[in-house]
């Protein structure tokens, strides 16, 4: 099998594609954000409860290939319990590895697990299927009532 | 002899430079002819003489080149009218593909003819660009938009489509073959139910004529459209085919030059068929490139073609339905040779991204016919569409290539 291949669907984003962490609609959420990629598909609606600064829970559903849905659901495990500013910044570290090559390198401490989201990157048609929950989740913290793609 | 033997693929593919070609260290297998086809050697030489030895303008310059050009031209659209059997090469309008031939018809005859409250009939398998242009005409006009459902198959239920056929409808528009599917509709039943209520057809060829001979007065139907680029030809250059009657009565798509006959600021005449419907410097080398093309396919036959490609779907039939958890979408009796399928849990994009990586093409997604993955309940298909070039080799690396996704998505 070619490596490539092999390290973008590792172990773990099969594992978050098949069971899916927080996947499950909220009816308390302050925030649902729907994201959608017309072109291929994907489409997802991220749900977020604040307490005061602090994402207290969140959480998604929708439908998708295993990049897109493995990277919402790493996403929300590790946003929980996050405060605004930290989730924001951990959303610029993401992209800068989804866009590595592009522009700045990005600090592997600070992305943890995420890491394995990494190999998207030598699949440059592929980046928007892992940005999409990221850039839903930002539009949640941050409306501006644009519809989230990242087509 | 079966087709296969009195086939020799392999020399056919030495005319495609492409398909020497090799991706991720990979050779190229090419399965994406639905979406659009390669080109043959001698179509590329067309264009690179054409740009390189004679580019003028057509119609206008009493000059060598210009006239050489002209006749270039002309002798493009006589080869269009012979390919697919029209009276004559008047009712052969060029455009820039399927989709804008569409716009024109319901343009031009739609915004003319039908009122509020008539209807337009098509089938459930229809592509984007024949059901967007009706519905953008029923937003402004009142016409409605009437669906024949097709069954489990793929194929369209033409008892129901009979039903559907009341004295309200007023145009009939469908798919020769569905580009999402591989159905091949009863093309010719249909146009002879809708003349027995007086009511005109528009056939979307766009994945006919490339597979199997198409005679456009023996199917009877009123307009005919397909693009170049699926028939070996260049991008951007396609053929709208209306009856005389139908074309003369129509007013023009567009205005400017070539489209007149004479000019002032009170009044315009407009030339005569074809030149009415083709205003603008046209996409001269588009069409002399396809003219070469149709010669080529010619050279080779579509009926020799069409047995080679019916071969070839049986052979991938049976080897994809060997793939465990793999479900065809789309087994229609009458089939063109399209094998749309899902695999598993697998979501088609991510099997496009294995594939791509053996070097395979092929198209993933909803083929710009959401319909159809709404009425087979799938968000999206992995689509293997093949053509005279490929090869039962080639299949076999599509299959293997599939057991390589059911191994990561187990």
């Amino acid at each position: 099998m070619n490596g490539d291949i092999r390290e973008l669907y590792q172990q773990m984003i099969m594992d978050h594609n098949k069971n899916p962490r927080n996947f499950h609609a909220m009816t308390d959420a302050d925030r649902m954000v729907e994201g959608y990629n017309p072109l291929c598909g994907d489409h997802f609606k991220v749900y977020i409860k604040m307490e005061g600064d602090t994402i207290q829970d969140i959480s998604f559903n929708g439908s998708g290939c295993a990049i897109s849905k493995s990277s919402a659901s790493m996403m929300t495990s590790a946003l929980k319990g996050k405060t605004r500013g930290e989730a924001k910044a951990l959303f610029e570290e993401v992209h800068k590895m989804l866009s590595r090559g592009m522009g700045e390198p990005f600090d592997a401490a600070k992305v943890g697990k995420l890491a394995t989201l990494g190999g998207v990157c030598e699949f440059p048609s592929r980046v928007k299927c892992a940005s999409l929950a990221w850039h839903t989740m930002l539009e949640g913290l941050e409306p501006t009532g644009k519809q989230v793609t990242t087509e | 002899m079966t087709p296969m033997e009195n086939f020799n693929v392999e020399e056919i593919r030495q005319d495609f430079p492409i398909l020497r070609e090799q991706v991720y260290g990979k050779p190229l297998t090419y399965l994406d002819n639905a979406a659009t086809t390669q080109k043959p050697q001698i179509v590329i030489d067309t264009l690179t003489q054409y740009y390189s030895k004679e580019n003028a303008n057509i119609h206008r310059g009493i000059f060598c080149l210009s006239e050489q050009a002209t006749k270039r031209y002309k002798s493009a659209r006589h080869k269009v009218q012979e390919f697919i059997g029209a009276a004559a090469d008047k009712e052969i309008i060029f455009v820039r593909g399927t989709t804008e031939a569409i716009n024109l018809v319901v343009q031009c005859y739609g915004r003319t003819f039908l009122k509020a409250g008539d209807e337009v009939l098509i089938t459930h398998m229809e592509h984007h660009s024949n059901i967007v242009p009706w519905q953008m005409l029923g937003e402004e006009t009142g016409v409605k938009l009437k669906v024949a459902p097709i069954n489990d198959r793929g194929e369209l239920m033409l008892e129901d489509f009979k039903k559907l056929l009341t004295d309200k409808v007023k145009f009939v528009s469908v798919a020769h073959v569905s580009n999402a599917l591989g159905t091949i509709n009863p093309v010719k039943e249909i146009v002879r139910l809708a003349h027995a209520q007086g009511v005109p057809v528009l056939l979307d060829g766009a994945q006919a004529v490339a597979h199997t001979p198409v005679n456009v007065q023996d199917l009877d139907c009123d307009f005919y459209v397909f693009s170049g680029h699926k028939l070996l030809g260049p991008t951007g250059i396609g053929v709208l085919y209306g009856k005389r009657e139908f074309l003369e009565k129509m007013p023009p798509y567009q205005g400017g030059g070539d489209m007149i006959r004479s000019v002032t600021f009170e009044k315009t005449v407009f030339n005569d068929l074809p030149y009415k419907f083709e205003a603008g410097t046209p996409h001269i080398a588009g069409v002399i490139g396809l003219g070469v093309a149709i010669d080529y396919i010619g050279s080779i036959g579509l009926e020799r073609i069409e047995a080679y490609e019916q071969e070839l779907l049986k052979y991938g039939t049976e080897k994809l339905l060997q793939v465990p958890g793999l479900r065809l979408i789309g087994t229609a009796k009458h089939k063109s040779a399209i094998l749309s399928f899902v695999l598993g849990e697998a979501h088609a994009h991510d099997i496009g991204t294995i594939l791509d990586r053996q070097g395979i093409a092929i198209r993933a997604g909803h083929h710009c016919a959401m319909p159809v993955m709404q009425r087979f309940n799938v968000p999206a298909t992995t689509r293997a569409s093949l053509a005279f070039y490929n090869t039962k080799e080639e299949i076999n690396r599509l299959v293997t290539a599939l057991h390589e996704v059911t191994e990561i998505f187990q």
